[in-house]
């Protein structure tokens, strides 16, 4: 509950920026949740409400596109865009970059190359003009709250470009330097402040003293930040159902990095198909019907096939389930590609409705008549699922199988399944999951009851053709690449990666790139093709928005392969194939 | 011909170097078999067709700009900073017609903040862990910066000579400042205290190589700071792994390596190190300048040295 603190804490944008740069400084779970715990305890209502926002990873939509951005930054700074680029890649951050350029010198004078003192600007005009600035923001009372500032920001888009850009300089000019690059991050939507949701109720439980079980779920679904949403949250007599539509807080599995066998005997567990689509629950209740993704976002919108289907589930029924692209008499679903058609459209036509039919493959069931099922163990409400999807008697909603096989010959169980799963990616799967069949359901990452075995990824050997500056902790350092493998004599690319190199390699890889960069083009550089890395990926598609034809799904190193020559990199060719397979 | 004696730019195996007079101690040390011709600051001298002279960069100790007088007259500044420093000569601008600069931090993103203000702010930080009962663990380079730090730490807390101990590499170039005639204050050797000390509200100044070392077990709870020009990005002080950054650096900022440009006359200039495409670049484009990038033989390095731990030699 807020406080009434003898010692207030800062007002807006101001406190919000003193938060993220005590985090910024703060080492270790308690202190970084002491810091956090502090700073809501000695917030207004709003302010909390919208420092929990922003702190879970709450963005405003995008307010001005990050190209637009530095746009009126150059403008403003006069700065050459080449020179702009150059920094924002030794940054590695754009916000960063521009509240850098905007911070005046230790004798003021904005302009980029703006000297200091013996400049005679010490005391000139430079700095008189940003006081002034600063005043007009400090004296307008709607800027004391964030939610006076997010009205601010969400505005912008709603002005002409000269309007908009004016007022966002004035903003860059007058605030101080955390403040600056604080709503910079608001207004480009990338504000991280590198804590966990767990820490962030953790918090929340601190300040209010209500059970983190009971925060969690209220947080589940819309939090829409504002005065009495936050008293509703941190109020230990609210309803925490009050929220018909409120989704429990999704379970997640962790992906399997030991060997099964290790996971005790077989029969203690429940195998399932690992479906690549939308993992989603459907809650019933109060006559209505509402489809969560996992993001807690809400898609009932994007799939009206299946909530006329839905209808007939029993008031106070919540399941746990996979949203999937099914042809119907088909007996693997669509692509994944396909189903994210439903999601980008803005108007799904009929033509979509019928080429993308939409089915719900069930797998647990979380509230039946009203009663929170979690608790009991999932052989249980699995037989219970079983029996409703059975009442509901839709082709459009189905039951996640139980992937079942049997030993035999001296083969075991667990060998039987590691046999089965190789078969995944020819039944449109992901592969495996395996769950404990007498566990009950735990939202988060709790590890050990939940288990996602996947098909192992392909793999190529590709070759490093461009290199840019990473961000963020790789700032100023050459970590993100892209590669290509070989078409009728010429290198053509095919991923981007970013992650699989320790630091050793990276900084190997790094003063190499220096030294043997061909041509640049702004912060990309391109370099001499001698070097080839395994990729691993988790799928290829054919595609028609690339170059190269074939699109891959999350490519990562895998090592780097000093033992072969660039010419012995695979061919294009490899990847076509593995696209049509 | 030797502007200072940082390893990026002093190698041994040289027959004769000149160098600056203060530079000796270090030269003696640093190039063993080298014969060392010593000079003053602004003292011609001649070697064939050139008159040479020597003038202060304010880098480091004994750092100098080489000045070179034939047909034209060409300055090579070497790596200099023009921010006030107790611990060697203040930069001398001077006219020329080539002006060959270091561009370490050639980008208008480096831009220093008051050094006085980042001083402060720094002993506030020891305060605040002396209050907690933490050490405090300062990286920076062992020569030049460890000792510009002591000197400005004395100006600013009581608590120095008491309180700071050093590393045996940072006291060894403190010698040799001392023999050279720069008054530090006497701080203590780590090395030298008793095993299960407390360190508790102790700054123990440190060159970088000692990060994530064993070397540091010993301090207990502790907070670590890198002080150097690169801490200005963020993503440079995540990238350490340190607890805190404080920018101050040996090396001039953007403003300053223009303002150096402005003040030369030069009408051609020569950007080396760091980010030296940028600077020449900027210079053409927004100051017409015939300037370009001069290849050195650490040319393409200038990853290796942000990342190492050197810092910013
Ligand atoms: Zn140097």
């Amino acid at each position: 509950m807020t406080s009434t603190s003898s010692t207030p804490g800062l007002r807006g944008l101001t406190g919000l920026a003193a938060l993220h740069e005590r985090l910024e400084v703060t080492s270790g779970t308690t202190a970084k949740t002491e810091a956090v715990a502090r700073a809501l305890r000695e917030a207004t209502a709003s302010d909390a409400a919208w420092t929990l926002f922003f702190l879970s990873g709450g963005r405003l939509k995008r307010v001005i596109g990050p190209a637009r951005l530095a746009e009126h930054a150059r403008a403003a700074l006069a700065i050459e865009p080449w020179l702009f680029d150059e920094c924002a890649a030794a940054v590695g951050d754009l916000s960063e970059t521009i509240a850098l350029l905007f911070e005046h010198g230790a004798g003021g004078g904005e302009l980029v190359d703006g000297s200091r003192a013996e400049d005679g600007d010490r005391d000139g005009d430079g700095d008189r003009d940003g006081d002034e600035d600063r005043h007009e923001v400090r004296d307008r009372d709607h800027f004391e709250s964030l939610a006076s500032w997010v009205e601010a920001l969400r505005v912008l888009p709603m002005l002409d470009e000269e309007t908009r850009a004016a007022r966002v300089v004035v903003w860059w000019r007058a605030l101080p330097f955390v403040e600056r690059l604080v709503l910079t991050k608001l207004l480009t939507g990338e504000l991280r402040s590198g804590v966990s949701r767990t820490l962030v109720v953790r918090a929340v439980e601190l300040v209010s003293g209500v059970a983190r079980e009971v925060i969690e779920h209220r947080l589940t679904g819309t939090f829409e930040p504002s005065e009495a949403s936050w008293r509703a949250l941190v109020d230990p007599s609210t309803d925490a159902l009050a929220d018909a539509s409120r989704p429990y807080p999704f379970a997640l599995a962790s992906p399997l990095d030991l060997v099964p066998a290790e996971l005790g005997p077989i029969d203690a567990w429940i195998a399932e198909n690992k479906w690549d689509g939308i993992r989603a629950q459907v809650v019933r209740r109060s006559g209505t019907t509402w489809i969560w993704s996992r993001g807690e976002e809400l898609v009932t919108d994007r799939f009206p096939d299946l909530v006329r289907e839905l209808v007939a589930l029993p008031d106070g029924t919540v399941l746990d389930a996979e949203l999937l692209a099914w042809l119907d008499g088909s007996d693997a679903p669509l692509p994944f590609a396909e189903l994210l058609k439903r999601i980008g459209r803005t108007k799904l036509g009929p033509k979509i409705l019928r080429e993308v039919p939409a089915r719900l493959v069930a797998y647990d069931l979380l509230e039946a008549q009203g009663e929170d099922l979690r608790e009991s163990p999932l052989v249980e409400r699995r037989a219970r699922l079983a029996e409703l999807v059975q009442t509901l008697g839709s082709s459009r909603v189905a039951l996640s199988p139980r992937v079942e096989v049997e030993a035999s010959d001296g083969v075991d169980g667990w060998s039987m399944l590691a046999a089965h799963r190789e078969s995944s990616r020819a039944r449109g799967v992901e592969g495996l999951m395996l769950k404990r069949a007498d566990s009950p359901y735990r939202g988060g990452r709790k590890r050990g009851d939940w288990w996602k075995w996947k098909v192992d990824p392909f793999t190529i050997d590709a070759v490093l053709i461009y290199a840019q500056a990473g961000h963020g902790k790789r700032a100023g350092l050459f970590t993100d690449y892209t590669f290509a493998v070989w078409h009728e004599g010429a290198l053509v690319s095919v991923a981007k990666a970013y992650t699989g190199l320790d630091d050793a390699e990276i900084r190997e890889l790094d003063a190499w790139i220096r030294r043997h960069t061909v041509e640049r083009f702004g912060p990309v550089r391109s370099v001499e093709p001698v070097h080839v890395f395994e990729l691993a990926f988790e799928d290829v598609r054919a595609s028609t928005r690339h170059k190269s034809g074939v699109a891959v799904r999350f490519p990562r190193i895998v090592r780097w392969r000093r033992d072969k020559p660039a010419a012995e990199a695979d061919t294009l060719a490899v990847l076509q194939k593995l696209a049509r397979a | 011909m030797l502007t200072h004696l940082h390893a990026d730019h002093a190698r041994p195996g040289t027959r004769v170097v000149h160098l600056h007079r203060a530079a000796e101690p270090i030269a003696r040390r640093r190039l063993p078999g080298t014969e060392l011709v010593l000079h003053d600051y602004g003292e011609p001298f001649r070697l064939g067709d050139v008159e040479l002279s020597l003038h202060p960069a304010g880098h480091v100790l004994g750092s100098a700009q080489l000045r070179i007088v034939a047909d034209e007259t060409w300055v090579v500044t070497g790596d200099f900073k023009r921010d006030a420093d107790p611990t060697c000569a203040p930069f001398e601008p001077i006219r020329c017609d080539v002006l060959v600069t270091e561009a370490t931090f050639g980008l208008p993103v480096y831009r220093w903040p008051d050094v006085d203000a980042e001083l402060d702010r720094l002993v506030a930080w020891w305060e605040q862990n002396t209050a907690a009962g933490r050490a405090t663990l300062v990286y920076a380079y062992a020569f030049g910066k460890a000792q510009r730090l002591l000197a400005e730490l004395a100006r600013r807390s009581d608590r120095v000579e008491r309180d700071v101990f050093v590393h045996g590499a940072v006291a060894a170039l403190c010698d040799d400042y001392r023999t050279a005639g720069v008054p530090l204050p006497n701080v203590k050797l780590v090395r030298d205290e008793p095993k299960r000390t407390s360190w508790a509200g102790r700054l123990v100044l440190a060159p970088p190589s000692v990060r994530r070392s064993p070397w540091v077990r010993r301090f207990g709870d502790h907070e670590t700071a890198f002080v150097s020009g690169w801490m200005r990005v963020r993503g440079a002080r995540r990238g350490r792994g340190v607890d805190r950054g404080f920018v101050l650096s040996d090396h001039a900022d953007w403003p300053a390596l223009i303002r150096t440009v402005r003040d030369s006359g030069a009408r051609r200039v020569l950007a080396t190190h760091g980010f030296a495409g940028s600077l020449a670049r900027h210079l053409r484009e927004a100051y017409a300048l015939d300037a370009d990038v001069l290849p050195t033989a650490w040319e393409g390095e200038a990853g290796a040295e942000r990342t190492d731990d050197g810092g910013e030699p």
